[in-house]
């Protein structure tokens, strides 16, 4: 099955990621912004290359139906022409942030940290649900881009009205 | 997503239940017999446990009937009072002022008890990932531990037709608690009223919807205490919306 997690639009090529660290941790960094920010094209580097810190998350995946997210650890697809870009370091109220793209053609295939805030051990031990929320700047919320919706409980009546109800009659 | 994905919705206990199917079975015989199968399910817990039906086991219960309870009962009050010593009271099930002594209200705690039970029959159908919404409270399940993720947005609660963030999940669930669509449905047990200077939408991403979904409704309530009260619970994670817009992600401490 071909990894594509998120559709790249041409023009859209920054991503935010907002990780859900404990803000119990936070270091010196504590007015910084809290989000990632990456833009294309930083840093080429040749597919399958393991960055360091990709293990420290993910590790858990599989087993106990805890696996949130396959977004780090796994690896690129092996499809020719995949890429990594790598981020710029963000500084953030809890340390430097680091994320790496995979890239197959101009999809997205994979998102991982290539490196965490070290202020202490228990940061390197990611929950897989937590990374990574992705927070598109300019998100669409076309049904093209988002499978199912979470929200506040939805009566039948306002599901009329509902993103959900748009991405339901997409595809019937 | 290179394989189409299938998809159906009905109407059930009041809400909308959408199911995705990607994979071998999207579309295929075995795959509507189990989504037949989910809505079959669905609708014997709606008539054991609706409140809005007046014929259910709940409502005849709760105007004084003496009757045997569903064989399910049992489950669901033990979730609901675990619930309730985890939240030290602002998650009841007990109803106070209203009805007889005895009354219940398992809303909070049956609809994400129910659509975890109905997604787990579509995790027998070989090499199809899943999705199964119930009202926006939903579960994901991949065929491969580490398989594609689904897509999940989650409602701007400020802009019901809009999304405010996209969590990949491959298998876990989203549940999201907040004021739109019903208005102030949710209250705190132990004052009766809305929670005060909270958030407008909390969502909790984590292994067992009946889990998460009481997380969510239950850090709501706890007003402006629900990111700490949120972090002290085990193996989740998610985010939460206050009422000036800003998103605060969390994930649990332990």
């Amino acid at each position: 099955m071909k990894k594509i997690v998120l559709a790249f639009a041409g023009t859209v090529s920054v991503i935010v990621l907002l990780f859900g660290y404990d803000t119990s941790t936070a270091g010196p960094m504590a007015t910084t912004s809290q989000t990632s920010v990456i833009s294309g094209g930083a840093t080429t580097a040749p597919s399958g290359s393991d960055s360091s810190g990709s293990d420290s998350s993910g590790s858990d995946s599989s087993g106990n139906a805890s696996s949130g997210s396959d977004s780090s650890g796994s690896g690129s697809t092996g499809a020719s022409q995949s890429s990594t870009v790598t981020g710029d370091v963000a500084q953030t109220r809890w340390g430097p942030v680091q994320v790496e793209l995979t890239l197959d053609g101009d999809t997205i295939s994979d998102v991982s940290v290539v490196q965490y805030p070290n202020g202490n051990g228990k940061d390197q031990e990611i929950n897989s649900y937590a990374l990574p929320i992705l927070v598109q700047e300019t998100i669409d919320a076309q049904s093209s881009d988002i499978d199912m919706v979470s929200g506040a409980t939805v009566t039948s009546v306002g599901y009329q009205q509902s993103l959900q109800s748009a991405i339901d009659q997409a595809s019937t | 997503m290179s394989e189409p994905t299938w998809r159906a919705v009905e109407q059930i206990m009041g809400l909308p239940v959408s199911i995705a199917l990607r994979g071998r079975h999207a579309g295929s015989a075995a795959g509507n017999a189990a989504w037949a199968a989910v809505v079959a399910d669905l609708r014997t817990v709606d008539r054991a446990f609706s409140t809005y039906r007046t014929d259910s086991w709940i409502s005849r219960h709760n105007a004084g009937e003496l009757l045997d309870p569903p064989p399910e009962a049992a489950e669901v009050l033990a979730l609901a009072e675990a619930a309730r010593r985890e939240s030290d009271g602002a998650f009841d099930v007990r109803r106070t002022g209203r009805g007889p002594v005895g009354s219940l209200d398992l809303d909070g705690v049956v609809k994400g008890w129910a659509v975890q039970r109905a997604a787990a029959r579509l995790r027998d159908l070989d090499d199809t990932d899943s999705c199964l919404s119930g009202g926006g409270d939903l579960v994901c399940w991949t065929a491969e531990p580490d398989g594609a993720p689904w897509r999940i947005g989650i409602e701007d609660p400020l802009d019901p037709r809009g999304v405010i963030a996209r969590l990949p999940v491959s298998r876990g669930a989203v549940a999201t608690s907040g004021r739109v669509h019903r208005g102030d449905h949710i209250v705190d047990a132990r004052t009766g009223r809305p929670p005060v200077g909270g958030p407008v939408s909390v969502t909790v991403v984590g292994a067992e919807l009946a889990q998460v979904d009481i997380d969510a409704t239950v850090a709501f309530a706890q007003g402006g205490r629900a990111v700490a009260w949120l972090r002290a619970r085990p193996d989740h994670a998610g985010l939460v919306v206050w009422g000036d817009g800003r998103v605060e992600t969390w994930r649990s401490a332990a």
